[in-house]
C-alpha cells in the first residue's frame, strides 16, 4: 500500500537527540492517525545507533537513517543535500522539523530548495481532513497568532518551537522498520569546515514550579536574584539583554527567542514586558513584577504589580522570607 | 576591488508592541504602530561597518518595502554604509519567505560581485530567520545563522564565525560567497550622523528604487503570487486573565504583602 507520509527530522546534538524532535514525534502521530497517514523519522548520523529504535518506540512507522561519514555534526550543504535526495524518493506530505538554530538554518534553505511552503516556529498544529497541516504561527512577539497553511506543493514544510507537545512514552512493542541508506555524495560538496565547538552544560528552568526573573531595570542586583530565587526553591529567568549582555547563559532567557515557561509564580523585577518578552510568561500561573515605571507594559500582564525600586524591594524581600522562613521552622 | 562587498538586508517593521488585531475584523491594526529599524538588522549594519574599517571595501543596504521607507534609507546611510536601495513595488506585497529571498536575491545579482550578505537573526514582526538561508540557496552562497562573531580571512577568502546552537557555540569557517545573520545585541550599533542625515534630506538626496521589472522578476515570482503559504486566519494569542492588582502602601506594607503571596503561592 502506498499510504501518504509525514517526516520529522529528528535532531541530533553532541548531548543527544534534541528532546524537540520527540515532541515532534509525539505530535506527528496523533496527526497522522487522524487522517491515516504514516510518520516516518528521518535521522542523520555518521553512525549506527539506537536513535533508530526509540523512534519507533516513540511513535514512528517507519525510520529512514541516513549514514554518512561525515555526518557527526550539521552541516548545511549535506543534510540539504541528503534530505533533497530523500524527499525525490519517497514524496512526503508533510514534512516537521524541530524549531532549534540548526534545523531553521536547515529548513530555511531546504524549502527554497525544495520549491515549497515553510510555516515557521509554529506553537499549534492541526490537520484537517483533505491532509493540510495548519500551523499558528507568533506574530508581533507571541501578541497574535496566524494560521498558515501551504496548498499548492508538497512537502508542506512546518518547524515547531520547543516544548510546545508532548513526546510519547516508548513503547518498546511498537513496530516499525528501519530502513539504513548510505547516501553517495560528491566530495568537496561540504565546504563548510568546523573549527571547534563549545558543548555548555545547561539548567533547565522550563519545568521551575517558582522563578525569579531579572530583567535590565535589576541588572546590577543579580546576585540577590539569585539569593531569593535560592529562598523559594527556584529557578532564575531572565529577559534577553541580560543574557545578551553574558550575564545568564541563554537557557535562563524567557521569551519568543528563549523558552517559555508554566511556572505556578513568576515575581519579575525590573523587566518593560515587551512582547517578545512576555509571549513567554503567558501560561504563569501568578505573575507578581516590579518596576519603577507606571506606564510599563509589565503592569498589564501581571496579576499584582508594584510600582516601585526594584534594588530597594527586592534586599526586603529576602530579609522579610528569611525571617519568616526562621518562624516557620 | 579591494577589501569586502557586503550587502546588508534591513527591514523596517512596525513596533511590535503597537500592533493591535481588530477583533471585529478580524486583520492587524498596524496604521497606529510606529515603524522602526528591525533591531538585529542594526547590529548587522554596525558589524558590516567594522568589517570594513579593519578589511576596507564597501557596504550597500538592500530593503524590500513600501517607498516611505525611504526616511530610514537616509537614516542608515547616516550610520556610515555608502548606499541604500530600496526594493519597492505594489507587486511585492503579501510575500512569503519564498518571493522575499528571491526578490532580495535578485537585487544582490544585480549589485554583483558581492562577498558577504549580513542579515538579522530574525524579524520582529513575525519572521523565523529563514530568509538569511533562504538567500542563500537562492544564490548558492555558502551560509551561517545565529553568528555573533564574524571575521574574515582574506588569505584563505573565507569567514570565520561563531555561532550559537541548542547545546552551545560553534566556530565554522565558510567561504566566501557567504550570507550570515547576527543575532541581536551582539555590538553596539552607532548613532547615526544627524549632520548628514540633515543634508540627505535637504539635498533631495534619491534613494535609488529598484521595481519588479528592474529585478527582472515575472509577476507569478513575487508577493502574493509567488507564495506558497496563505494566512487562512489571525487569532489573538491566548494567555492566562491577569487581575493587574496595584499593590500599594508604604515599603513596609508592599514587602509584607508581597511576602505573604510568595509564601502562599
Ligand atoms: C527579534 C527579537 C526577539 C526578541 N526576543 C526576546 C526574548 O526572547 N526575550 C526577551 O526578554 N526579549 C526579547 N527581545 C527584546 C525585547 O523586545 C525587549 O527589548 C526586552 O525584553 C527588554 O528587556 P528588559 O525589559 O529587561 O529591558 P528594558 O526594556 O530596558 O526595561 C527595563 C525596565 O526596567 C525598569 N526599571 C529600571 N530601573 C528600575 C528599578 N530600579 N526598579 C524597577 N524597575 C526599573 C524600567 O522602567 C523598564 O521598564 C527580542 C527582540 C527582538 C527584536
Ligand atoms: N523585506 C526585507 N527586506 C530586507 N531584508 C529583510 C526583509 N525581510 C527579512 N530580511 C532580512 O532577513 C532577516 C531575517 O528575517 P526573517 O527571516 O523574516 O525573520 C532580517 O533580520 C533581515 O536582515
Amino acid at each position: 500500500m502506498n499510504s501518504k507520509e509525514i517526516w520529522v527530522f529528528i535532531e541530533i546534538s553532541d548531548t543527544g537527540v534534541e528532546p524537540v524532535s520527540w515532541e515532534l514525534l509525539g505530535k506527528a502521530r496523533e496527526l497522522a492517525n487522524k487522517v491515516n497517514f504514516l510518520v516516518t523519522s528521518i535521522i542523520i548520523s555518521n553512525k549506527e545507533s539506537k536513535i533508530a529504535e526509540e523512534a519507533i518506540a516513540r511513535g514512528s512507522d517507519k525510520v529512514l537513517y541516513i549514514i554518512h561519514n561525515e555526518c557527526s555534526h550539521y552541516s548545511f550543504e549535506l543534510f540539504t543535500k541528503i534530505i533533497t535526495d530523500l524527499n525525490e524518493k519517497f514524496k512526503p506530505e508533510i514534512l516537521l522539523m524541530p524549531a532549534t538554530h540548526n534545523s531553521r538554518d536547515l529548513a530555511g534553505r531546504l524549502a527554497i530548495r525544495l520549491h515549497t511552503g515553510l510555516t515557521a516556529d509554529v506553537v499549534q498544529l492541526d490537520i484537517n481532513n483533505q491532509g493540510i497541516l495548519l500551523g499558528a504561527v507568533p506574530g508581533f512577539g507571541g501578541s497574535i497568532l496566524a494560521i498558515i497553511k501551504c496548498e499548492q506543493s508538497i512537502p508542506q514544510m512546518a518547524t515547531v518551537r520547543p516544548g510546545i507537545f508532548q513526546s510519547i512514552l516508548p513503547d518498546q512493542n511498537r513496530k516499525g522498520t528501519i530502513e539504513y541508506i548510505f547516501p553517495q555524495i560528491k566530495e568537496n560538496l561540504k565546504e563548510t569546515i568546523l573549527i571547534k565547538k563549545i558543548t555548555l552544560n545547561k539548567e533547565d528552568i522550563s519545568k521551575s514550579p517558582r522563578l525569579v526573573i531579572a530583567g535590565r531595570g535589576i541588572s546590577s542586583n543579580l546576585n540577590e536574584i539569585r539569593l531569593l530565587a535560592e529562598l523559594i526553591n527556584g529557578g532564575v529567568g531572565v529577559t534577553r539583554p541580560i543574557s545578551d549582555m553574558g550575564l545568564f547563559g541563554r537557557e535562563h532567557q524567557i521569551g519568543s527567542t528563549g523558552i517559555s515557561v508554566k511556572s505556578k509564580l513568576a515575581i519579575i523585577f525590573g523587566a518593560s514586558g515587551a512582547t517578545h518578552f512576555s509571549s513567554g510568561i503567558k501560561n504563569v500561573e501568578t505573575v507578581i513584577s516590579i518596576n519603577l515605571d507606571h506606564k510599563a507594559l509589565i503592569n498589564e500582564v501581571s496579576d499584582y504589580f508594584i510600582i516601585a525600586d526594584a534594588s530597594e524591594i527586592l534586599p526586603r524581600i529576602i530579609d522579610k522570607l528569611k525571617l519568616k522562613m526562621e518562624l516557620i521552622k | 576591488m579591494k577589501g569586502i562587498n557586503i550587502v546588508v538586508c534591513v527591514k523596517i517593521v512596525p513596533k511590535p508592541e503597537e500592533v493591535k488585531l481588530n477583533l471585529e475584523t478580524n486583520t492587524l491594526d498596524r496604521a497606529n504602530a510606529s515603524s522602526i529599524i528591525n533591531p538585529p538588522d542594526k547590529n548587522a549594519i554596525e558589524t558590516a561597518i567594522q568589517l570594513k574599517q579593519i578589511y576596507g571595501g564597501q557596504i550597500t543596504v538592500i530593503s524590500m518595502g513600501p517607498p516611505f521607507f525611504d526616511g530610514f534609507m537616509k537614516l542608515i546611510i547616516s550610520m556610515g554604509v555608502d548606499k541604500a536601495i530600496l526594493l519597492s513595488d505594489r507587486a511585492f506585497a503579501g510575500a512569503d519567505t519564498y518571493p522575499t529571498t528571491k526578490t532580495l536575491s535578485q537585487a544582490i545579482k544585480k549589485l554583483g560581485n558581492v562577498d558577504l550578505v549580513i542579515c538579522g537573526e530574525e524579524s520582529a514582526d513575525g519572521g523565523t530567520g529563514n530568509v538569511p538561508p533562504g538567500i542563500a540557496e537562492w544564490l548558492n552562497y555558502s551560509q551561517a545563522t545565529y553568528c555573533h562573531e564574524i571575521d574574515y580571512d582574506a588569505s584563505e577568502q573565507r569567514f570565520i564565525v561563531k555561532r550559537s546552537i541548542s547545546d552551545g557555540f560553534e566556530i565554522i569557517s565558510i567561504p566566501k560567497p557567504a550570507v550570515v545573520s547576527v543575532e541581536l545585541n551582539i555590538n553596539t550599533p552607532r548613532f547615526p550622523d544627524f549632520s548628514l542625515k540633515k543634508e540627505l534630506d535637504n539635498n533631495k538626496h534619491k534613494i535609488p528604487i529598484w521595481s519588479a521589472t528592474d529585478l527582472d522578476l515575472e509577476p507569478n515570482e513575487i508577493g502574493l503570487s509567488g507564495s506558497f503559504t496563505t494566512v487562512d486566519s489571525l487569532i489573538q494569542a491566548k494567555g492566562l486573565e491577569r487581575k493587574q492588582i496595584q499593590i500599594i502602601g508604604n515599603i513596609d506594607d508592599i514587602v509584607d504583602q508581597l511576602v505573604d503571596l510568595i509564601i502562599n503561592k
